[in-house]
């Protein structure tokens, strides 16, 4: 059995994982009531299943959409292995540094807004960033710090009165 | 006569001085975004929601729907001078316009573009403000069978009528209801999902998920693609004006894409791509011989899709304004800054709001009148732009949305939150699922949820419901007969050689 399409393969694999964590999840939370209370317990299983509808609790919903996501993931996995593409649909490389250094640069920020403001804030970020483009000159990079952290201080704070933190800590 | 009376309340709303300005903000805005490629109208309305927090609700959606079509005008002016669709709905454009300029005429096909698109706003404003109060008559008929049947049908139009696979498609589509399924339960108070943690007891915000997949996501995979080198046409744009033979060959290309787009704008899943796409294909199959043979530069190529997708956007207002219904992303986050001001998106808003509802009706007019004269003459401008180097521009973006996303609840959780989504989002690009399928069922999720329980509360379990109501079972049946129509091998071919064409 060869992958015959490599991008629908994990798509797939991508969809059961998360249906099925998410149904166990589910069964966490109640359903609805088995048999309403003032009733009796219906006979064969499809008036139960009509029963239980009848007051959906808060698994319900979720339960039924991770079901028919895993079941989709399935096929879509199904045909991955099964229908010729071109070229195996390979996923190809991962631009690790771009992905890498994007995600620590706005975790950086989410950590040091708080903290140190807006001010320190940005050239940090607009550093960090930069470092995954292509090429990096200083003049440049530093140049765009500065514009943007006037920038968006003339816009969001200024401008839009919003109520971010611009300086740090020991200077409020 | 009603039609008069309520434009007039809208045309007063307009032309204050606040709204004018805001009016005008967005439209820059929009084009300025639209012509820059890797940033689009979903991200920007994402990271503008919070700044609506200090503006009422009428300037607020005003420059947000300025955003919206100015966005289209200045995709075109990309598309046709350099052949980079700033837009996805521009994508048609650049086939033949993008000849057109290469051959000199580009001003001819940015004038077509301009007054096609102008033409088409006009006619979808008047469309909006005559359908609008018959279809919220039709809403308040609604129960909550007949909107999930709707909500159903949203989607699953939204999916067919959009590109690639099907079936991811649609399992996006899951997906994204069941993020949305982390919050806390309605109608019980338990808190679904979150894991202990007091943050995500509320949900995963839409803007959190917008920003971290269209934009952040965006721009990882801009950055793993190695740079290409563009011809840019910046020497002088000079004849702005097409010649008669172009108006003759013109005009009749606009009045049937702007019908076309206004029909299309409505549907679910329709607006302006789907507009522009089927507008190409008629021109193609109408205009039998034309002087210039499509894909070498035909006018009617570039005035058919313009005038439809403008259409196409003004009339996706109409089921997000009169059902509160959101037709594609863009009108979902609509429907997220109609929230956060504390209005409820539906057919009430026209009853309860007018001012809101007819002003920006009447906003939408004056935007398209701001394009066509900031577009024609300003398009050495906007070229210029093009020329600053992606390493200056992608910080920037980086940053507006780092900071847009803080202070939405000046929470840190939100900023960890959307870095996640970033590297989500770069999956899904490599994995080639179509991420705005998952936000469509965010979005709705909460609401489909709602009126799925309700139904069945209503009808004590019974399943049957759905298709035993009349309106509800006709809106199932079109959902099923819009799967089957696609997945037909002869609809798949032509839907494969419609964006082939544009590859």
């Amino acid at each position: 059995m060869r992958i015959k399409s490599e991008r629908d393969f994990w798509a797939g694999l991508m969809f059961i994982a998360v249906g099925v964590i998410f149904a166990i999840g589910a069964t966490n939370y109640s359903m609805g009531p088995a048999c309403p209370p003032t009733d009796h317990c219906a006979a064969n299983l499809w008036a139960r299943l009509s029963q239980l509808s009848a007051h959906p609790g808060a698994g319900y919903f979720p339960l039924g959409l991770s079901i028919i996501l895993a079941v989709l993931g399935a096929v879509v996995l199904f045909k991955a292995l099964t229908i010729e593409t071109e070229g195996g649909d390979k996923v190809g490389s991962f631009a690790w540094r771009p992905l890498v250094i994007i995600i620590v640069a706005i975790s950086v920020f989410g950590v040091m807004l708080e903290p140190v403001g807006l001010i320190i804030t940005v050239p940090v970020l607009i550093l960090i960033a930069s470092l995954a483009g292509d090429e990096f000159h200083w003049k440049g990079v530093l140049a765009a710090a500065v514009v943007l952290t006037i920038g968006s201080w003339a816009i969001f704070v200024w401008g839009l009165k919003l109520t971010i933190p611009v300086w740090p800590w020991f200077a409020r | 006569m009603d039609l008069l009376h309520n434009l007039g309340i809208g045309f007063g709303v307009a032309f204050t001085y606040t709204n004018l300005l805001y009016a005008f903000f967005g439209c820059v805005l929009g084009t300025l975004i639209g012509v820059l490629p890797g940033i689009g109208p979903v991200a920007t309305i994402a990271m503008l929601l919070p700044s609506t927090y200090a503006l009422d609700a009428t300037p607020a959606l005003i420059m947000l729907a300025g955003i919206y079509y100015g966005a289209q005008y200045g995709g075109s002016t990309t598309a046709i001078l350099i052949n980079v669709p700033g837009e996805s709905s521009s994508v048609v454009t650049a086939i033949d316009g993008y000849q057109m300029a290469r051959q000199g005429r580009a001003g001819a096909a940015l004038a077509a573009a301009g007054l096609g698109s102008f033409f088409a706003g006009c006619v979808g404003t008047i469309i909006i403000a005559a359908f609008a109060p018959p279809l919220t008559e039709l809403a308040f008929k609604f129960g909550p069978a007949e909107y999930f049947s709707l909500m159903v049908l949203g989607l699953i139009g939204a999916v067919v009528l959009a590109s690639g696979s099907l079936l991811k498609a649609i399992a996006m589509i899951i997906l994204g209801l069941l993020l949305a399924q982390i919050n806390t339960d309605v109608i019980s108070g338990t808190a679904r999902y979150s894991f202990d943690i007091p943050q995500l007891t509320d949900g995963i915000g839409f803007v959190v998920i917008a920003m971290g997949v269209f934009g952040f996501g965006e721009i990882i995979a801009n950055l793993g693609q190695p740079p290409e080198h563009r011809e840019v046409f910046t020497k002088k744009v000079k004849g702005l004006w097409p010649t008669r033979r172009d108006f003759m060959e013109a005009w009749p290309s606009v009045l049937r894409g702007t019908a076309l787009g206004s029909v299309l704008g409505v549907l679910p899943g329709g607006g302006a791509l789907l507009a522009a796409f089927a507008a190409y294909t008629v021109e193609k199959k109408l205009v039998r011989n034309p002087r210039i043979p499509f894909g070498k530069g035909a006018i009617q190529g570039v005035a058919g899709p313009e005038s439809a997708n403008n259409a196409g956007a003004q009339t996706s207002f109409i089921p997000m304004l009169t059902l509160g219904i959101p037709p594609n992303a863009v009108m979902a986050l609509m429907v997220g800054a109609m929230t956060i001001k504390g209005i409820q998106p539906g057919p009430q808003v026209m009853t309860s709001n007018p001012q809101l509802f007819w002003g920006l009706i009447a906003s939408m007019w004056l935007g398209n009148l701001m394009l066509v004269i900031l577009n024609l003459p300003l398009i050495g401008i906007w070229i210029k732009l093009l020329t600053v180097p992606y390493r200056f521009l992608f910080p920037a973006i980086t940053l507006f949305c780092c900071i847009g996303v803080y202070s939405l609840n000046n929470s840190n959780f939100d900023v960890y939150m959307t870095a996640i989504f970033a590297l989500v989002g770069y999956l899904f690009y490599k994995l080639s699922v179509e991420p705005a399928p998952l936000l469509l069922g965010f979005i709705l999720g909460p609401m489909m949820e709602e009126n799925l329980r309700r139904a069945l509360l209503l009808s004590r379990g019974d399943w049957s419901t759905f298709v035993t109501r009349p309106l509800s079972s006709g809106l199932l049946i079109a959902a099923a007969l819009l799967i089957v129509i696609v997945s037909l091998p002869s609809i798949k071919k032509k839907r494969e050689v419609a964006f082939h064409d544009a590859d």
